[in-house]
């Protein structure tokens, strides 16, 4: 279960190859990639600084897997997430799922990401023709997390 | 008993800090006490970390509420609202 908080970029192609060498009982591989882009809430981005908490990060996002691989048949998963600094276009997070069928591909695909969003300590913030802001979380994203029938308390601050 | 506290992002710098080895009186039993007991500091503390403000709380790196209980040698950590991905 490879899950990776780092600097530097990744590679789609070396990620998914990896993740499913000498596994010929994988029938569909699921990806998801987030990228940085040029305007949020109205503004233009020029630019973004990600922050985490190392240590939790990791934990965080180990759990994530490991409560995904417990909803659905999934082989395995890697998940990237970046820090530091980011321009748009940049990539920002991969996640990557093996299973035998798509359906439960994309679905813990999906879920790892919904999940991601509302419980892994991570922070943007973004440089804009303004200034500098920190990224508000979003009510869409706990509303997303709530699919999966998760209660999200990011935004409200408390479990 | 004697703790370390994390800061991070916007809580980070209303604060002023990252981090502190916080030496705590025998009545600090929780998560939510640590952070009546901080807001004691008044200014920026009492502000950042006032209830009904939107500041996610973390055990030992688990997210947790206000009544986890604490023990010595632990770690305790404030933050914003999560937003990577």
């Amino acid at each position: 279960m490879p899950v990776r908080v780092q600097i530097e970029d990744f590679d789609l192609s070396a990620e998914v190859a990896a993740l499913r060498a000498g596994n010929a009982k994988v029938g569909a591989v699921a990806a998801f990639i987030g990228t940085v882009r040029d305007m949020n809430d109205g503004e233009g981005v020029a630019s973004m600084e990600l922050e985490h908490y190392p240590g939790m990060t990791e934990t965080a996002l180990e759990e994530i897997v490991t409560e995904a691989k417990r909803r659905w048949p999934v082989f395995d998963a890697t998940v990237i997430h970046r820090v530091g600094p980011l321009q748009p276009l940049d990539q920002i997070v991969l996640v990557a799922v093996t299973s035998a069928h798509r359906g439960e591909a994309f679905a813990a695909c999906e879920f790892i990401m919904d999940y991601l969003k509302t419980a892994a300590p991570f922070w943007k913030k973004e440089q804009t023709a303004q200034g500098a802001r920190w990224v508000d979380a979003r009510v869409s994203d706990d509303a997303a997390l709530a699919r999966w029938g998760l209660r999200s308390t990011n935004l409200a601050g408390d479990e | 008993m004697r703790i370390q506290l994390r800061f991070f992002a916007s809580v980070r710098e209303a604060l002023g800090t990252g981090a502190e080895m916080l030496e705590l009186p025998a009545d600090v039993r929780t998560v939510g006490d640590v952070r009546a007991f901080l807001r004691q500091r008044g200014g920026a503390w009492e502000e950042t970390l006032a209830e009904g403000r939107a500041l996610r709380m973390a055990w030992n790196h688990q997210m947790t509420g206000a009544d986890t209980p604490i023990a010595d040698g632990g770690e305790v950590a404030f933050f914003p609202p999560v937003t990577g991905g």
